[in-house]
């Protein structure tokens, strides 16, 4: 049995921090490191700062909401603001649409992200394994329709939908937004399938398999990496989408929570401070999930849609 | 052991199941209390599950049987010469039937007019059966008025399987290479046929009428060239959304669109440079720097509209410090004329600036936004390529003394440009057709200053109503991009290997 001994930390405690902090500083010199980590620190603050305020003012009470100071943590910070955005005024016998936002967008988004992904994971294999008339057509006709405005289909599709008297109706919002991650999802998952080798699909149908029972035993598993990331996609584009919901819902009860969080911004006085909280609220979860899955993301981007 | 294993598979199970009780007791006990104050009831909780579960039975049966009719052209051939003639007569009638169910859509949302004739009648045949079960249903008292819908619909359903069972008994199995290709590629076909293809023939008819909020939409909308030819003379001498004209809003666009991409790419470029290297502290940077991506883009926009405030604005309180301690510089060092007059003259030029109401600075302000958002996007996808250039390439390349630019420029860039091509044409397209951050920064003003192609157009189309006004201007800007890109690639050469 061998004894792992901890090296022991010699020397002053700013010598520990400094070969701690150069430990892998092979090729460069210390006062580059000290330039790069700079830039990169400044750089974190620009990126990070304006989302701090947001919380700073989500913080601030009511009556200090507007102020010139800076402080992340303001005077007097209070959680008035989340408690009035969660739970309503029960003094004036308002309620509080937060949850009703939330569950609006939600039963929104996860279907249309379930159904493009169905949708896209089936038809990216045939693009990707199959030979078959029209396929390089079809290719670029999906990259094609990456060119159309938003605001082109969004005219037809809302004249379809009021016709259809689908307006004000999640339904209708839903094959909206379907249609704009299924041509996008497609190319990554088929730049993804591109690069699984074929030979585990040729000796599994040697072996008597039917191209069914390879697609979903073999490449459905093997592309569990994408399609996670080709969900997260089109959820994230759903999520978060205004002006398309802004046409197609129009009632009150229907709102998204992004045409929701306005209304606090669209009152007679703008009511920040809820706004603020609101954002905060939901921002938080969303990119915990974002940062947590940020390195398959970029593991899928490199290897998806990108791939030249 | 058995059991042991047994407890070991279940745990996990068990552990969810109580996590998700305690988390409901938990929001119970947190909730609860203010539930008077929440609009969200569990009754509109059961009630949008149950209509998105029907929208989504609806959709996956739908699929279900147009895959079963195809599966048989494909994989199946008749028995016999009877079997042959039944099946493409059945075969035939289902085309037929799905055939008019399309037209009779097109004509329910004004795609086409069919008018009182013998076509019409034709094309409105399955209605009419539908509708004639209906009426049947409700005479025989087999259904109310209420859900003879779904009862009709249900014998339709039925009538339409029993068929293709019949063809799958009158036939045998058959090799097909390609079908299952077009089995497989039909769902999202009919999904992008109906909300892209569709919406796209919709939108060339609109741009030939004058459909607007007085033509109450398309419903008393007249069509013909000559309003095409009107759209498109209003489109390049007219005003575009309120008083904005097409080369302004055009030549902004364009601005808006390099300038954008520039920044991304070159801000991409640097932070993915700097983050590419063996460093303590690496994730760390990494994930507070796509903070601006992960963000929801609504919120980020409002937020920094917020911060473009002349007053409360962080922007204008730095600016203001900043003015501050250049006058007190100045102040300070006015003994030396010559570096006191430079920060006074500093002092009088460097200030708070007004966002809101000069176009230039309105414009600079959502540049500001859009590079701030667009920048973690590249740099995530340039790192992505820098790990995927192999490390031995720079090692030769130092041992044949190369110094870094030359490194640079003739390892990285070259072998990063399959990664960087379709993500930078991908990325002006984006930037070309994004307003959402337009729209919540400022809204296009001052006058209509700060507005670029596809942010007038959603003025034109949802505010001021132009309906056919606008298809046309969506179509000029659709054939603007596709002329683009097509350009792009063949100079690129860029798809080939993708689509190969």
């Amino acid at each position: 049995m061998t004894t792992t001994t901890l090296r022991k930390p010699v020397g002053n405690p700013f010598g520990r921090f400094w070969r701690w902090f150069f430990h892998r500083a092979r090729g460069d010199s210390p006062f580059k490191r000290i330039l790069i980590h700079t830039a990169l620190i400044i750089a974190c603050i620009i990126a990070v700062y304006p989302v701090l305020r947001v919380v700073t003012i989500s913080l601030r009470p009511n009556d200090t909401l507007l102020t010139t100071s800076l402080r992340i943590i303001p005077e007097n910070a209070t959680l008035d603001n989340y408690k009035e955005v969660l739970f309503g005024n029960l003094d004036q016998h308002r309620k509080s649409d937060f949850f009703l936002w939330l569950w609006n967008s939600f039963s929104v988004v996860a279907v249309t992200s379930v159904i493009s992904c169905i949708l896209a994971a089936v038809s990216a294999y045939a693009f990707s394994r199959f030979k078959f008339r029209g396929r390089s057509v079809g290719l670029v006709f999906l990259l094609t329709t990456q060119m159309i405005p938003a605001g082109m289909l969004l005219l037809p599709i809302f004249i379809m939908l009021a016709r259809l008297k689908m307006i004000n109706s999640p339904l209708g919002l839903i094959i909206a937004y379907a249609v704009t991650s299924v041509p996008l999802t497609i190319w990554t998952l088929k730049g993804y399938y591109d690069t699984i080798p074929i030979d585990l699909e040729e000796a599994a149908l040697i072996d008597g398999a039917s191209r069914l029972t390879v697609f979903t035993h073999i490449m459905l598993p093997l592309s569990t990496p994408a399609l996670a990331i080709a969900f997260l996609f089109s959820f994230m584009g759903g999520w978060s989408e205004y002006l398309v919901a802004r046409v197609v819902l129009q009632k009150n009860d229907m709102f998204t929570w992004p045409l929701g969080i306005f209304t606090y911004a669209q009152q007679f006085t703008v009511a920040w401070g809820k706004f603020a909280a609101a954002s905060v609220l939901i921002a938080i979860p969303v990119m915990v999930l974002f940062l947590y899955s940020s390195k398959w993301l970029i593991s899928g981007l490199t290897l998806g849609s990108v791939k030249g | 052991m058995e059991a042991q294993s047994i407890v070991r598979r279940l745990a996990p199970v068990v552990i969810t199941a109580a996590a998700l009780v305690g988390l409901y007791f938990l929001l119970q006990a947190l909730i609860a209390p203010y539930a008077e104050g929440i609009s969200l009831t569990s009754k509109i909780f059961f009630d949008r599950l149950s209509s998105i579960g029907k929208l989504l039975l609806g959709i996956l049966g739908g699929l279900a049987l147009v895959e079963a009719f195809l599966y048989q052209l494909f994989f199946r051939k008749p028995r016999n010469i009877g079997a042959s003639i039944g099946t493409r007569i059945l075969q035939g009638g289902i085309g037929l039937i799905l055939l008019m169910a399309f037209v009779d859509f097109f004509e329910t949302t004004d795609l086409i007019r069919l008018g009182n004739g013998f076509i019409s009648v034709f094309f409105h045949f399955p209605l009419t059966m539908y509708a004639s079960i209906n009426s049947f249903l409700v005479a025989t008292k087999a259904a109310t008025t209420s859900n003879a819908g779904i009862f009709g619909g249900s014998t339709l359903v039925f009538l339409l399987i029993v068929t293709l069972v019949a063809i799958q008994w009158m036939s045998q199995p058959r090799v097909s290479r390609t079908g299952l290709a077009y089995l497989l590629v039909t769902p999202a076909f009919i999904g992008i046929l109906f909300l892209i293809i569709y919406p796209f023939m919709f939108e060339i008819r609109l741009a030939f009428s004058n459909a607007s909020l007085g033509t109450q939409a398309t419903k008393n909308a007249s069509y013909g060239l000559i309003y095409g030819w009107q759209n498109l003379k209003t489109l390049f001498t007219g005003n575009v959304a309120k008083d904005a004209k097409f080369l302004d809003v055009f030549l902004r666009t364009i601005l808006w669109t390099v300038i954008n991409v520039t920044f991304h790419v070159s801000g991409g470029m640097v932070l993915a440079l700097l983050l590419h290297r063996p460093m303590k502290l690496r994730g760390f940077y990494r994930t507070l720097l796509i903070f601006p991506w992960a963000i929801p883009t609504t919120i980020a926009a409002m937020a920094l509209r917020n911060e473009f405030d002349n007053r409360y604005g962080l922007f204008n309180i730095l600016l203001g410090d900043l003015q501050n301690w250049l006058t007190m510089i100045s102040q300070h060092t006015a003994s030396i004329i010559a570096v006191g007059n430079a920060f006074n003259f500093l002092a009088q030029h460097i200030g708070p600036v007004s966002w809101k109401q000069d176009p230039f600075w309105a414009f600079v302000s959502i540049l500001i936004s859009n590079i701030w958002l667009g920048i973690p996007f590249m740099a995530v996808i340039i790192l992505g390529g820098l790990q995927s250039i192999s490390q031995e390439y720079y090692e030769a390349a130092e041992i044949d003394g190369a110094g870094k630019v030359q490194q640079f420029r003739s390892i990285t860039l070259p072998l990063l440009r399959p990664v960087l091509t379709p993500a930078i044409i991908l990325g002006i397209v984006w930037t070309f057709n994004k307003f959402d951050v337009i729209y919540l920064v400022t809204q296009g003003g001052p006058q209509e200053k700060t507005d670029i192609l596809v942010s007038s157009m959603y003025k034109a189309a949802f505010e001021f109503y132009r309906y056919g006004f606008t298809a046309m201007f969506a179509l000029v800007v659709f054939v603007f991009l596709l002329i683009f890109t097509l350009f792009y690639l063949r100079m690129s050469g860029g798809l080939k290997s993708a689509t190969e």
